[in-house]
């Protein structure tokens, strides 16, 4: 009884937090109402009995992702004291269609035949490590160098300045190698 | 706590990731949008490994780690097309480019 009402109210809150950031207006707002959902979606992961997914939801994405988004939001807005507008447009449209995917997926759901409910076994961590690292080696392998990849990848785009036009350098680029070439 | 209730609040949390990408203008918010998707995705995994078995909780982790690597080259690319074009208004950022 009282994981049900805990269920509904924690789905609840993930929900709503979802559609604030859909919904609103100011940019920083929708980020941290982004962690709030992800935060719940991270009790959702305790409750299904999946704790290590609990912490790795918190830790990556709370800690890190909501924080990159942070900062990719201060270092690309305008900051003149006043919040970071982010509008939206032809709201009946988007209504149409994700509402429109949300009735098909949803009488899809109810009307199949999801399987017999046998007694789930659910892994220990130990067991999640063991997949990881044993049964799913290559792809474990693979994701790291994905994730390399992606870190140069971002450090690379996100080096490269606009080029002067005049002297197709860095714009400034000049200037600071002759003030750091003048100092003693 | 059903299967079928988890999977209805993940549709709908992914549906609503949908609405966001489809009705926001600015880059970042569209970019909270997939993130909002890719997190109901995984939920639906988790809660179809609670209820049935399986390896959806592996799966997770490798969604999850896709999903760090996608937003770090995501902000990368809307940082530069800041720089750019001084917009993250995607309509203004491609005006800006004629």
């Amino acid at each position: 009884m009282s994981e049900t009402v805990g269920f509904w109210l924690v789905a609840l809150a993930t929900l709503a937090a979802g559609i604030q950031v859909v919904r609103g207006q100011n940019l920083i707002r929708a980020v941290l109402w982004l962690a709030l959902s992800l935060l719940g979606t991270a009790v959702l992961y305790a409750m299904l009995q999946a704790p290590f997914l609990a912490g790795v939801q918190v830790l990556t994405y709370i800690g890190g992702v909501v924080t990159l988004l942070v900062f990719g939001v201060m270092v690309t807005g305008r900051h003149q004291g006043g919040p970071i507008v982010a509008d939206s447009i032809e709201p009946v449209r988007g209504l149409l269609v994700a509402g429109g995917l949300f009735v098909l997926l949803a009488g899809a759901t109810l009307t199949s035949d999801l399987g017999v409910a046998n007694a789930p076994r659910v892994p220990t961590t130990a067991q999640l490590g063991a997949s990881l690292l044993v049964e799913h080696l290559v792809a474990f392998e693979l994701l790291s160098v994905l994730l390399l990849a992606a870190i140069v990848g971002a450090v690379v785009i996100a080096r490269r300045a606009d080029p002067d036009p005049a002297t197709r350098r860095e714009p400034g680029a000049l200037a600071a190698l002759r003030t750091r070439a003048s100092r003693p | 706590m059903t299967l079928t209730t988890c999977l209805l609040l993940a549709i709908a949390l992914f549906c609503t990731g949908l609405y966001g990408l489809l009705t926001r203008r600015h880059a970042i918010a569209m970019l909270l949008s997939i993130e909002l998707m890719a997190n109901a995705a995984n939920l639906s995994f988790a809660s179809m490994a609670y209820f049935r078995g399986g390896g959806g909780q592996t799966f997770v982790l490798f969604a999850l780690a896709i999903t760090v690597a996608e937003v770090a080259v995501g902000l990368a690319l809307i940082l530069l097309m800041y720089r750019r074009y001084g917009d993250t208004v995607l309509d203004l950022a491609s005006e800006a480019q004629r």
